[in-house]
C-alpha cells in the first residue's frame, strides 16, 4: 500500500509487511503487560484480559486503531474459532469422569446456558431498544 | 513401524493436523449452511481425538505441536479492543443495562450449572469443573485450579458450553424476538465466552465486539463471584 501513512503505536513504517509484525509486537507487550500487572496484584483474572482493557484504554487516548493494529487483530479475530481446538482436544483426558457424570453434565450445560442467554437477552434487550429509538428521534 | 514413532513424535506434524481438520471441517460446515449442531471446533476436536486414540498418541504429545496454535489465545483476546473500540460509543451509552445483564447472567450460569449437577448425583470434582463452564478457557483453567476441580475437564467443559450456545441462541432470539446485533453479541458472549463472540463475530462486527466486552467482563466477574457461591451452596 503505497502513500499510506501511519502514525502513532510506533507504526510510521513504509512498508506494509514491516507494520503488521508492528502491530502483532503491539499485542503480545500488551499481553505481557497485564501478566505482569496481575502476578504484581495477585488477581484472579488472566493476564491478556487485562491487557484487553490497558489496549482499549490506549485506543482511546489515541482517538483512532492504527493501520498496522487493525491488521494482525483482525486476522487473529477471524480465526478465533481454531484457537480453541487444542485445548478441546483435552477433553480425552477424561474419558473416566465424563463417562461417570455425563448425563448430569450434559443437562447441567444445556439448562443452565439456556436459562443464562434467556436471562441476560431479556435484562438488555429494552435497554437497546430504548437506545434504538432515541437514536430515530434525533435523526 | 519405527517410522511411525519417529514421525508422529514430530510437533510440526500435530501442528499442520490441526490446521488442517479445521480448515476442513469449516468447509464442509459451510457446505451445509453454517450449522452450530456441526460447529467446526467440536468436529475438528472429535476428529483428532479419534486419530489420536488410533494411533496410540498421547495428548501431552498432541500438545507439543498445537500449543503454537493454543498460544496465540493470548494475543487474540488482547486485540478484542480494537473492535471494541470501534463500538466503544454505543457501549458507553449501555453501559449500566451491560454490567447488570452480565452479573445476572454470570450469577444464572453457574448457579443453575450447579443446582443441576448437584440434583443429579454429580460428583464433586465434576461440580467445580462445571461452576466456570461459562466463562473462557484461560480464565476457567484458572477459577477450577483455585477451587479444586479439574483445569482440563473445565477447558473441555467450557467448549461444550460454548457449542451448546451457539446451538441455542439463534432458536432462542427467534423465540424471544431478538433482533438487535449488539444484544445478540454481548447474550453470546456471556453464555458461551470465545465460541459465542467467534460465532457473534458472524451476525457482523459490532455483534462481535459486543461479545468480545462480554466475554472479558463475564470472565472477570465470575472469577470474583464463584468462590462466594460455591461456599453458599455448600460444595467442597
Amino acid at each position: 500500500m503505497p502513500g499510506l501513512k501511519l502514525y502513532g503505536f510506533g507504526c510510521e513504517s513504509e512498508y506494509v509487511g514491516a507494520n503488521v509484525l508492528i502491530g502483532f509486537l503491539i499485542l503480545l507487550i500488551f499481553q505481557f503487560a497485564g501478566e505482569l500487572i496481575v502476578i504484581a496484584i495477585g488477581m484472579p483474572v488472566p493476564g491478556p484480559v487485562v491487557g484487553m482493557v490497558l489496549l482499549l484504554i490506549g485506543l482511546i487516548l489515541k482517538g483512532e486503531v492504527p493501520e498496522c493494529l487493525r491488521i494482525p487483530s483482525e486476522a487473529l479475530l477471524k480465526h478465533l474459532a481454531l484457537l480453541f481446538v487444542p485445548a478441546g482436544v483435552g477433553l480425552m483426558t477424561h474419558f473416566g469422569l465424563l463417562k461417570q457424570d455425563w448425563l448430569a453434565i450434559l443437562l447441567a450445560l444445556i439448562v443452565s446456558t439456556a436459562l443464562t442467554i434467556v436471562v441476560t437477552a431479556l435484562i438488555l434487550n429494552p435497554s437497546a431498544k430504548k437506545l434504538h429509538n432515541l437514536n430515530q428521534d434525533n435523526s | 513401524m519405527e517410522f511411525w514413532v519417529f514421525f508422529t513424535a514430530k510437533p510440526l506434524m500435530w501442528l499442520i493436523v490441526t490446521i488442517m481438520t479445521f480448515i476442513a471441517t469449516s468447509w464442509f460446515n459451510r457446505r451445509l449452511g453454517g450449522t452450530p449442531l456441526l460447529h467446526p471446533v467440536l468436529v475438528s476436536l472429535s476428529l483428532i481425538i479419534v486419530f489420536l486414540l488410533l494411533t496410540g498418541t498421547s495428548y501431552e504429545t498432541y500438545f507439543e505441536g498445537a500449543q503454537f496454535i493454543h498460544f496465540l489465545l493470548g494475543p487474540a483476546t488482547v486485540a478484542l479492543a480494537v473492535p471494541l473500540f470501534d463500538h466503544f460509543e454505543r457501549v458507553k451509552k449501555m453501559l449500566l443495562p451491560l454490567i447488570v445483564a452480565c452479573m445476572a447472567g454470570a450469577i444464572t450460569a453457574a448457579a443453575s450449572a450447579l443446582l443441576v449437577a448437584q440434583a443429579l448425583d454429580a460428583s464433586v470434582g465434576t461440580l467445580l469443573s462445571i461452576a466456570p463452564k461459562s466463562v473462557t478457557s484461560p480464565i476457567a483453567i484458572g477459577i477450577a485450579e483455585k477451587l479444586g476441580g479439574y483445569p482440563s475437564l473445565a477447558s473441555g467443559l467450557v467448549l461444550i458450553t460454548g457449542a451448546i450456545g451457539c446451538v441455542l441462541a439463534p432458536a432462542i432470539y427467534r423465540i424471544l424476538n431478538i433482533t438487535d446485533e449488539a444484544v445478540k453479541g454481548f447474550t453470546l458472549g456471556v453464555s458461551a465466552h470465545g465460541m459465542g463472540t467467534a460465532y457473534a463475530f458472524e451476525y457482523g462486527l459490532m455483534a462481535g465486539a459486543f461479545g468480545g466486552l462480554a466475554m472479558g467482563m463475564t470472565g472477570a466477574f465470575t472469577a470474583f463471584m464463584l468462590p462466594l457461591l460455591v461456599s453458599l451452596l455448600g460444595i467442597g
